[in-house]
């Protein structure tokens, strides 16, 4: 058993109370939100909204603190260094765009190799493969075995690259990738690693020194946090070397006619009004999941995961992709039902509000891979436990009646 | 239980479609793709001498809705004009299939597969 308190923990979320069936299995698209997050961006507006680093006055002060804050608690949630490692951006995709501008367009040269994988979110391939189409770099990718784990063999296209990005977590086979030894192989063979956290962060303890990548990417507005925030990790040498890509107020120190200076880390890459209010309510769930605690949190997607897993499993016709070992993966699972079509499935489970994803997820390479035109994704988070679980399985088995398959 | 959206008619359709196949020669031929939930439909219109559809054929994979509707759609324009064609809307589409999909933006995407191909098999 874990031990968490699921109905309590539910009780902290709004929308259960709002919308007392719903079933919510779509936690890897976006996070529902605690009312302490929802109040924090509240009080932000209520008692001291101000644009921050700006102003002299007092609200101002009391904004930019709070602003600054969170930066100092982003860097204790993912162990960096420093808060200079810490930049914050819109979200995952945007801090993958300021790498790939950034560091990549610098850094990467005609006939350079970039490793990623079949597995990877659009966010986090077709910025690779523009940037190898503008360069006239390789791109070499990482295929994925029967059991949906990157195929190990393939590890050797690492060699002689100057960067590998990899997804710590496939958001469709919940796939857990082990970046901490990807990450020795890459250094070892000089290339520089992006990993996109983008659904392991919501999920796990993450040491990003530990893992020892050079840039770590993630969305708050899945980790229980607003829109409109998500965070870049690097590791201040590399964000040393790596350009500013949006130019503007706050991300300069000088300005002259002739030429200008960058701020300093981690400034140099905040350019512009920053989302003030959706960084402090980012605050606020760090503050919820840490009094959760993060083991807590994996232990229990665990459980679910594993009884989801088997209860699908004895669903005639349903076919399930990714790893079988709730160790070695998260808690998405991507599945199809014979004789059902996906988004058929996301519709009858709709009318039993059962909220599931299905199409590609922004992984078309992998569905390709996969031989799939689409998919109906399941993925569990805190407020989730083995009802929703079973409710899920009803629906299927509706479906299939409907459909009369059997 | 019984479902809104997927009433009898539009079952039967999925699992055996009308006008299913291909056409050589085809006078007016298109085909689309919705990229969101892999909706593939691609239609062949053979004209007679008056310029009204003689023939009429279809193939596609995808869900239920697109399928069906697609089935009913082909069924619909034969012997119709070009003009004819070109004046048939989204509400021609739903009075077929039957079903209120006006609070489902994204499934009506799916209702409308084929109309949009139709459309543009004309345009060409
Ligand atoms: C693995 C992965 N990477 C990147 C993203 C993109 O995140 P965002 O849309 O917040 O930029 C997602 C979100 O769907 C994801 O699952």
């Amino acid at each position: 058993m874990s031990n968490m308190n699921i109905d309590k923990i539910k009780e902290d979320f709004p929308i259960f109370k709002n919308n007392p069936t719903l079933v919510y299995l779509d936690s890897a698209a976006t996070s529902q939100r605690p009312q302490q997050v929802i109040d924090a961006v509240n009080e932000f507006y209520t008692n001291y909204n101000a644009n921050v680093h700006r102003g002299i006055y007092k609200i101002s002060e009391e904004a930019s603190e709070k602003f600054e804050n969170v930066r100092t608690k982003v860097r204790d949630f993912i162990s960096a260094k420093s808060e200079q490692e810490i930049i914050f951006t819109k979200n995952t995709t945007e801090s993958i765009n300021l790498v790939m501008r950034g560091w990549g367009e610098k850094n990467i040269k005609k006939g350079d190799k970039i490793v990623i994988s079949i597995m990877e979110h659009h966010s986090n391939f077709v910025p690779w493969q523009q940037l190898a189409k503008q360069k006239g770099a390789k791109l070499e990718i990482i295929d994925i075995n029967e059991e949906g784990e990157l195929k190990e063999s393939d590890f050797e296209k690492i060699k002689g690259a100057k960067l590998l990005a990899i997804t710590h977590v496939s958001n469709v086979l919940g796939t857990l990738n082990n970046v901490n030894k990807l990450c020795k192989l890459a250094h070892d063979a000089g290339a520089k690693v992006l990993v996109d956290g983008a659904q392991s962060i919501p999920h796990m303890q993450i040491d990003a020194s530990a893992i020892d990548c050079d840039f770590f990417a993630f969305s708050g507005h899945k980790m229980l946090g607003p829109t409109g925030v998500g965070i870049l990790y690097g590791k201040e040498q590399v964000l040393e070397e790596t350009d500013p890509f949006l130019y503007g107020g706050d991300m300069i120190s000088e300005v002259h006619v002739e030429e200008s200076k960058w701020n300093e880390l981690p400034f140099k890459f905040e350019s512009g009004t920053p989302p003030a209010s959706s960084v402090i309510g980012l605050g606020a769930a760090i503050d919820y999941l840490g009094k959760l605690g993060m083991e807590n949190i994996r232990k229990h997607e665990q459980i679910i995961t594993q009884y989801a897993l088997q209860k699908m499993t004895e669903i005639n016709g349903v076919n399930i992709f990714g790893p079988k070992n709730p160790e070695k993966r998260a808690g998405v699972i991507a599945f199809t039902v014979n004789g059902v079509h996906p988004h058929d499935l996301a519709s009858i489970l709709d009318e039993y509000n059962v909220a599931i994803r299905s199409g590609h997820h922004c992984a078309m390479p992998l569905h390709e891979r996969l031989a799939l035109p689409a998919s109906s994704r399941a993925s569990f988070y805190i407020y989730n436990d083995k009802k929703d679980v079973d409710k899920l399985c009803d629906g299927i088995k509706e479906a299939k009646k409907i459909f009369k398959v059997d | 239980m019984s479902s809104e959206i997927y009433q009898e008619f539009i079952l039967e359709l999925y699992k055996n479609p009308i006008n299913f196949g291909k056409m050589e020669n085809a006078d007016l031929h298109a085909e689309s793709f919705n990229p969101l939930c892999g909706d593939k439909v691609e239609i062949f219109v053979k004209l007679n001498g008056e310029k009204k559809v003689s023939e009429v054929k279809f193939i596609g994979s995808g869900c239920a809705i697109s399928q069906a509707s697609a089935s009913l759609l082909t069924e619909e324009i034969k012997g119709k004009t070009l003009d004819e064609l070109a004046k048939m809307q989204k509400e021609d589409i739903l009075q077929m299939i039957k079903v209120d999909l006006s609070k489902n933006p994204s499934r009506l995407k799916c209702a409308l597969l084929s109309l949009e191909v139709l459309k543009k098999s004309i345009s060409k």
